[in-house]
Formats: C-alpha cells, structure tokens, sequence
C-alpha cells in the first residue's frame, strides 16, 4: 500500500446558497480544489462524490456522474458514496485506498449538500430518514431528539453541565466568525444564551435539554480534495503535501436502544483507535482536530471516546478553554459543524479540508493553530452507527 | 404650492386616540442590547432612507415588503394612513429594524409589514412580538389581523404564534389569507416570544431617541442579503 496525500482543497462559503444548484456547488468546490492543487483538470483518474440526500431534496440521483461531466473530466471513473452525515469522510476513505492500492494516481473527491431549499422541517425529516425505518422514524424521531436523550443520560452518568455546553457553543461560534467559509457569522454571549431574563426566547429549547444554540444550522455548501500517491506529491504540487497518515471506521448499531451503554460511543472509540495505531501516532500527538459537533454534547462526548479526555473531562476541559485555539487541544477552531455549518455530504471533507489549512499553516493567526504538525478528523453518521476518523500529517 | 387646509381636514382621516409604547431593551443572543421605542413622525424621512435600498432586493420578498413599508411610512408622515404606528429597534443608535401596524378601530388591530435589517439575532421577531403586545397590552385591542408576505413571515407568526385562520377576511395587505392573533393566543405565547425589560435604561433610551442612525446602503443590503453565496 501506497501513502497517499492530500496536494489539493477547495471550498465554497457554507450557508444559503439560493443561487447554485448542488452540481454548481459541487463544480465549484472541485476546481477550486483543481486549481489549488494547480493540475487543472488533466490527469483525474477517478472521481468519488459524497452526497446524501440528492434523490430525496433535489429529487436528482448519479450526481457523480453528474460532476464528472459537469467538469469535463471524462473518461475519469465516477461514483456516488452515501454514507449519511459520515458521506464525505466515506468518500475519501474510498479514494485514499483507491490510491493506495496503486489502481488510480489521482483523485478527486467531492461532498456536497443543498438543504435550504426545503423548510426546515423538511431537512429535518430528511436526516431523520437514517433512523430505523420500523422502530425508529414512524415514531417522529428526529435527530435533535436522539441527541436530546444522549445529553440527559451523559448528563446523569458523567455530571455534563449546561454550562459546559454552553463553553463549546460560545467558542466554536466566535471561531466561525474568522472562518470565511463558515455558515454563521456570528459571536453568542453567555448573557444573551442563559443569564439574561431575553435568553428564554433568544435559545428556546430545541431538544430537551438542549437549546437552539446546541444545534448546527442546516446549510448548503461543498467541499473537495485532490489526491495522489505521497512519493508523488512534491512533483505535482507546491503545496505542502498531507498525508493521510491513518484512518479507522466503525459501525455500531442501527438503533440507540439496542445499545448497552448508549451513552458509550463505541464506534467513535475504534474509529480513532484505528486511524491512530494506523499512523503510529496516538490522541497526545494531535495539534489540532475536527469534531462533528452537530450537537454540542458531540464534540465533548467525542472528545473524550476519541481519547483526548477520560471519560467525564470532556465538559470540564471545554469549560477550562482547554480546547480553544490556545489550549491544550483546540478543537473545531473552524467554528465546527455549529458554525461553519452542517451541508451533510460536504461535512467530512469540510473537516479535512480545515486540518489541511492548519497543516500547511495557511490560516490568519487569529484561527491557525502555532506550528500544527498532526490533525484529527472524526465524522459521526447516523447517531454514532457509522463513524470514519483520519489521522492527517505534515509533510516536512 | 401650500395645502389647501379645508380639503385637507377632509382628506385627513380624524384619528383615534393611541396610547404610547413603552420602550423597552431586549439583550440579543450576542449579548448587544436592543433599544424597541415607538418612532416619532417626525423621524419618517430617516426611517424612508434605510428602507429605500430594500426595495431592489428580492431575496426573501424584501421587495415587496420594502415597497409597501416605505409606502405605508410616507402615508403616515403625510397624514394619508389613520391610526397607524410604527416601532423600531436599535443597536447603539443604529437602526436594525422597523414594524408597523395601524388600529382599525378599538378593538381590532392590523399588522402592516415587519422589516429586519440585520439578520441572524432574531430581530424580527423580537420586533413582531413588541408590536403584538403594543396592540394587545397597550392598545388595549381584542385581536390583530395578520397575513405574510414570505415563508419567513408564515413561518414565524402563523406557526410559531398559533394564529387563527380568517375566512372570508380581508386583509389589508391584499388577497392573501388573513390570520388573527387573539388576546388569548398571544397571552400563551408571550412567556415564549415576547422578550424585553422595561422600564428601558435612561442612558440607553436617551441615546436612541438623540441617535438615530443608518447604515449606508451598501451595508444595508449586505446585512440582508448576507456575504455568503454566489462566491466560488
């Protein structure tokens, strides 16, 4: 097996985007990622986009395809990766061992969503689809719900504190506010969400008892990254090269209540795991990660099942500013799914495509993380069922 | 050419007495306190020139509601609209959004046109709910007659406010369906979506009444229509 790099990224601004389709953002994303990687559009083997909802929201299917011809870049192999929320993690899984196994040198892979063309109930509806089709969605549940019902029991078992919720809401807001690309544009006080007599109605609860701040918005947006054989790299691009240095995936169970812990993220742990034994490398050697904070319970819950606290440290580290830009290990200093927004298909990449940036310390100062040599990604589909991580390294 | 004060008097509807609302300062979700007072009259020809930019912009049907509100505000500052009022939100003097209404009569109410200028801090609902409860609390009115012009205006009054469908009821906005909002309806609500304390710090008051200002108009239409999309 070949190491394999990341010579390319490319994305577009998340949030609504009314005037592009899903193949315009896609298209977009892709030669942005083309350009970055400064190979034009000669030389793609192979095309993977990740989606997850073109056949419900766009009532579109083949959106590889689609791309491929979008682009020009016949005859290049085209596919389409659905793997819920986790589609764009999935789909640079499939192109990191389409290269690694030396079939193809080069790869282009895509995430995309549109969402805000439907009404919020509807988006929410549609991500509910990923649900258990007989024991879970017939019964309305949705997946702020589930989340709402995670946050009670971690709350019981590991003392998790609205406060400490509060912590990453307020900081992966202020971060998204230095992100260009990020969907919200906007800071959030602990007056304005909790201690003023106004916040009952500025951050209603959502999901018991999480609040509107609590949740990603539902976004439009794109993501890609261009691939290629590591000892290939230098002569391709003059960027930095990344190496995928690890990755891990795990499933876990289709439905929450057929857990014997649902509190215990079991996939999240061997994901990481794998990605980290993968690389050589292990949680204490991560400059900078990527969480999937759709909730914030995620990023504090995954935070400590990837092993970067113990069990329960979580909340209080986030309180302490310990995962802040400065802190012992920033998380989401993109502003995270919370705030650079949560386009489902595009998501997992998005995460790649920040640690890219951070690893080759293109970031203003204000979001680049000093001297990052190792990022962490971690995309979360369904609720925890399918979960993909990557361990990503500088190359010097 | 100077008015004609006898048609005048004719063409000027005799209007009701209208009790003033009581500002009252909301702190937003950013922590930034939001000044909501009753607009004077006189503050019209400044209200017309935040307002005259939207009137190109088509996202989110702010033409039309930009169109009819400025139309609506000039009605009232040249005496052509009975009964009407209007309230305004503001951000350190600056002018983030506008709502206005009018009383038909004692008991009923009629929601003109709600406008927020900077988005994403739930302005316009903010404001929305203060011209609810001037209708219900200060006017002293049994119901407010209510229709949308966007799916952000259905989703946020007809939804979140459990209106009342009015057939056979015309709306003064014209033929879309008309909704009411009873003292019933908004007294369920008001714990939920009625924000604000009063009495409204003097330092903050004064200074909105002293100050107010607009954003120019490049920034007005960029705070509504956002930076983001259309950028590669």
């Amino acid at each position: 097996m070949r190491d394999v790099a990341i010579i390319g990224v490319g994305m577009i601004p998340f949030g609504r985007r009314d005037e592009d389709s899903l193949l315009d953002m896609l298209a977009y994303a892709s030669l942005n990622a083309l350009d970055d990687a400064g190979i034009g559009k000669k030389g793609v083997d192979a095309v993977y986009v990740a989606n997850m909802g073109a056949g419900i929201l766009q009532h579109q299917t083949s959106v590889a395809s689609a791309l491929v011809d979008r682009l020009g870049l016949m005859p290049a192999a085209a596919d389409a990766v659905e793997n819920g929320p986790a589609s764009g993690a999935s789909a640079i899984k499939n192109g990191l061992l389409a290269v690694a196994s030396g079939y193809y040198d080069t790869v282009l892979v895509a995430g995309g969503e549109k969402m805000r063309e439907v009404v919020g109930w509807k988006a929410t509806d549609f991500v509910a689809t990923m649900t258990h089709p007989e024991v879970e969605y017939p019964y309305g549940i949705t997946l702020p719900g589930m989340a709402g019902m995670f946050t009670r029991l971690y709350m019981a078992k590991y003392g998790l504190t609205h406060e400490q919720l509060m912590a990453v809401a307020i900081k992966n807001q202020k971060m998204g506010t230095l992100n260009p690309f990020a969907h919200v544009d906007m800071v959030i006080t602990k007056e304005g969400i909790h201690d003023s007599p106004d916040a009952v109605v500025n951050n209603p609860v959502a999901a018991d008892p999480l609040h509107f701040y609590d949740m990603c918005p539902v976004s439009d947006g794109a993501a890609a990254v261009i691939l290629c054989p590591a000892e290939k790299a230098k002569e391709i691009t003059k960027n930095v090269p990344v190496i995928i240095a690890g990755f891990g995936q795990a499933t876990d169970t289709h439905t929450l209540q057929e857990r014997e812990d649902p509190t215990d993220l079991k996939a999240v742990t061997l994901a990481a795991e794998q990605a980290f034994k993968m690389a050589k490398l292990t949680p204490k050697d991560v400059d900078v990660a990527e969480l999937h904070d759709a909730f914030t319970v995620l990023e504090i819950a995954e935070s400590e099942h990837a092993g970067f606290f113990k069990k329960g440290e979580g909340g209080k580290a986030a309180e302490k500013g310990e995962t802040g830009l400065n802190g012992k290990i920033p998380i989401n200093v993109s502003g995270g799914l919370k705030s650079r927004g949560h386009p489902v298909g595009a998501t997992g990449i998005a995460q790649v495509v920040e640690i890219v940036f951070q690893l080759r310390h293109a970031l203003d100062k204000k979001r680049q993380v000093k001297n990052a040599k190792v990022g962490f990604t971690l995309n979360f589909g369904g609720f925890g069922n399918n979960v993909v991580a990557f361990v990503l390294r500088r190359s010097e | 050419m100077g008015l004609d004060m006898e048609l005048e008097s004719v063409l000027r509807a005799p209007a009701l007495e209208m009790p003033p609302y009581p500002a009252k300062v909301i702190t937003l979700a950013n922590g930034k306190k939001m000044v909501v007072r009753q607009a004077k009259q006189t503050e019209v020809p400044v209200l017309l020139k935040a307002v005259r930019p939207t009137m190109t912009i088509e996202k989110d049907f702010y033409d039309i509601v930009g169109a009819r509100l400025y139309a609506e505000l000039l009605g009232w500052y040249r005496h052509r609209v009975r009964n009407e009022y209007c309230l305004v939100g503001q951000i350190d003097g600056y002018l983030v959004g506008i709502v206005n209404g009018r009383m038909v009569d004692k008991a009923i109410g009629m929601s003109y046109h709600t406008m927020a200028i900077d988005r994403g801090l739930k302005i316009g609902a903010h404001l929305f709910a203060a011209k609810m409860e001037h209708h219900i609390e200060y006017l002293g009115q049994d119901e407010v007659w209510i229709t949308a012009e966007s799916p952000i205006g259905f989703r946020r009054w007809m939804i979140e406010y459990d209106l009342i469908q009015q057939e056979g009821v015309q709306h003064e906005l014209g033929g879309a369906t008309s909704y009411k909002l009873t003292r019933d309806l908004y007294f369920a609500s008001k714990a939920r979506l009625v924000a604000g304390q009063r009495p409204a710090p003097k330092d903050l008051l004064e200074f909105a009444l002293e100050n107010l200002f607009i954003a120019d108009e490049k920034a007005i239409k960029e705070k509504i229509c956002g930076t983001l999309g259309g950028q590669r």
